[in-house]
């Protein structure tokens, strides 16, 4: 039976629903019904950001004179009223130097989103000149059994996004390869349960700061002599280590708690261990372990910031904090541009999970 | 009343054991169930003693929580026997395996996989040595014999309950065991469909003749497909209560049952049991 591919399943699927009503208005297919759901389901939450827009606006409008008239005074006080009045004037020109530093509002937000992707079409540029100026040297320095330069300048805003992205990827890899595993074991055995719950109970609350830590302890200890990148081992694998948790608990609890049916069917045909795990235990597990998952890679994604700024990892984070040291007159923008990006990002990983946990579980009863 | 007389006298003895035991299939000997509880142990089965023939189809009825089902997990050799001892054509049993199939109550087919697929689970593990062609020719022929040959690639989970038993009834006769269990297969769905299911399961029986045990709570369904019905006394410490002979002919028609003389007349005494 096949069965066709349409926008609209595609969309369902993957949680993106509202797309296909958005479509549906464009070529006219709406009827009553279906536009009281269009109501609901995309002028509601558009009218709902533009409000949101509103307030930030005013909000940071409001601090801003806040923020203005205290310099004011302060400087009325310290230096007198010449002063005073030449910082009013310099504020109310709209010059860089003298702006009141607070809340950005969301149109200075947005011009420092432009000028971030201007800075990566820059940097883009100059890497790409750079790499065709060396590629000849490189190729004889390859056959001579050196090792090829390689473009040492500043990472661009959208490197940092793609640095970030290796990481968290790395990280729930490895929390993957490590609590997966390790959760079926623990879920099959009651005895290692007993054996590995203090440990479960006692590392699992443990914050990303400190795991941060004991990972530099000892990579730090273990890559002596190598000239390796370690900032990117050690915050993968802190990533990686505070995010197992919830994969680890859901595997053993989703291969603990399996139909006692197909356990029984199991037993009746004489399954070997490994028949057993493979076709009965972790077909049946699957929701339960992809919902651990779905929970890894979005604590992956919130610890990660944290871990990358600690370790100075030139990812997000790193961003975020040197932009904030940094002190710059458009810093805070850039920093609230880092934090939508940061959500957009950690909103679409957990779209992805879900399309692939539908793509692979069995109960199929509404998707493609 | 003679006849019933009769089959009276033959279930003392049959209780005692008297078939050749070159005759005999299954062999419940004493058998005896224990659970352990806070307030002392629940005897739920005790001196139990069943013997069924080769090529034989035994139906049991009792009241729910008699422990019919606990005597059938035990015979499975999911539920460890507190005392006595079952066997299978001489040799105690030892837990699980695939010489005595199950069907259970829930069709229990695993949702992830195909109709074939759930077949083929329990034939690759059976005949291990035959070639894949051949072992997917053996899951085809059964899944045929169901009915299902339209849906041997559509998910368990896309199918309806009736037509997931039938995959079940698939899976149990494809491994060739030599005892087949069913746990009142069809308890769970509509009359209707529970018509065409016991014509298939006595058609495919009536080709295999793989001894079979099974309980009902139906009394049309346990006097239709039984060579005989077993009675058990309700629990606690239940026990068979009786055993009446159905001497119709095979291969039956239900309406050749139906129409048959003596079949009020063993529905009368299956019911007079039940209701005493």
């Amino acid at each position: 039976m096949k069965q066709s591919l349409t926008l609209g399943k595609v969309t369902k699927f993957m949680g993106l629903g509202f797309l296909s009503t958005l479509k549906d208005l464009f070529t006219g297919k709406l009827d009553k019904e279906d536009f009281k759901t269009f109501l609901r389901k995309t002028v509601v939450p558009i009218a709902s950001i533009l409000l949101f827009i509103g307030l930030w606006h005013m909000g940071a409008k409001s601090l801003y004179n806040i923020e203005a008239n205290h310099k004011i005074e302060k400087a009325l006080t310290d230096q007198g009223q010449e002063a005073a009045d030449a910082l009013r004037a310099c504020i109310a020109s709209g010059e860089s130097g003298c702006q009141p530093n607070t809340l950005p509002s969301p149109s200075q937000v947005w011009d420092s989103y432009k000028s971030l992707l201007r800075d990566h079409n820059i940097i883009a540029a100059d890497k790409a000149a750079f790499i065709e100026k060396t590629a000849a040297l490189n190729e004889t320095r390859i056959a001579q059994g050196l090792d090829p330069i390689t473009y040492t300048g500043r990472p661009s805003f959208v490197d940092q996004i793609f640095r970030s992205l290796k990481t968290v990827f790395a990280g729930f890899l490895l929390a993957l390869f490590i609590a997966v595993p390790v959760g079926i074991f623990i879920g099959l055995s009651p005895t290692l349960k007993s054996a590995f719950n203090w440990f479960i109970q006692i590392f699992k609350p443990v914050s990303p700061v400190v795991w941060y830590l004991l990972v530099f302890m000892i990579v730090k200890t273990l890559l002596i002599g190598s000239n390796e990148d370690s900032s990117f081992t050690i915050s993968f694998i802190s990533v990686g280590l505070c995010s197992m948790w919830a994969t680890l608990v859901n595997t053993a609890m989703g291969v603990s708690s399996v139909d006692k049916d197909y356990i029984n069917v199991a037993k009746v045909l004489k399954l070997g261990n490994f028949q057993k795990i493979f076709k009965v235990v972790l077909p049946s597990s699957l929701p339960l372990i992809f919902t651990g998952l779905k929970i890894t890679l979005s604590v992956a994604w919130m610890v990660l910031i944290a871990i990358e700024l600690l370790a100075q990892s030139p990812g997000l984070g790193l961003f975020v904090w040197e932009e904030f040291q940094n002190g710059a007159n458009d810093s805070n923008a850039k920093i609230i541009v880092a934090m939508f990006v940061i959500g957009i990002i950690g909103f679409l990983l957990d779209r992805l999970m879900l399309t692939i946990q539908n793509w692979v579980s069995f109960d199929k009863t509404d998707a493609i | 009343m003679s006849a019933i007389m009769d089959n009276k006298r033959e279930a003392s003895l049959v209780g005692n054991g008297l078939f050749p035991s070159k005759d005999v299939m299954l062999d419940l000997k004493n058998l005896k169930k224990v659970y352990p509880t806070p307030k002392g142990d629940y005897v739920v089965l005790e001196d139990l003693n069943l013997q069924i023939r080769k090529e034989e189809f035994v139906t049991i009825i009792g009241h729910s929580g008699c422990g019919k089902t606990t005597m059938l997990s035990m015979i499975a050799g999911l539920n460890p026997i507190s005392g006595g001892n079952i066997s299978v054509l001489g040799k105690h049993i030892k837990g699980p395996g695939p010489d005595r199939g199950v069907i259970f109550q829930a069709p229990s087919l695993m949702p992830w996989m195909t109709t074939l697929q759930n077949v083929m689970l329990g034939v690759n593990q059976v005949f291990p040595h035959a070639s894949k062609a051949q072992r997917t020719d053996i899951a085809k022929y059964y899944l045929q014999k169901v009915g299902m040959e339209d849906s041997f690639n559509k998910r368990a989970s896309e199918l309806s309950q009736g037509m997931q038993q039938r995959v079940g009834i698939a899976r149990a006769f494809a491994i060739k065991p030599k005892v087949l269990l069913l746990d009142e297969p069809f308890g769970m769905l509509d009359s209707l469909t529970r018509g065409e299911l016991q014509d298939i399961l006595i058609e495919i029986w009536n080709k295999e003749k793989i001894t079979a045990v099974m309980i009902t709570h139906d009394v049309d369904e346990a006097i239709f497909l039984a060579d005989r019905v077993v009675m058990m006394t309700s629990g606690p410490k239940a026990k068979i209560g009786d055993i009446l002979n159905i001497d119709f002919e095979r291969p039956r028609t239900r309406k050749s049952v139906l129409e048959h003389n003596d079949y009020y007349k063993y529905r009368k005494h299956l019911i007079d049991f039940l209701e005493h």
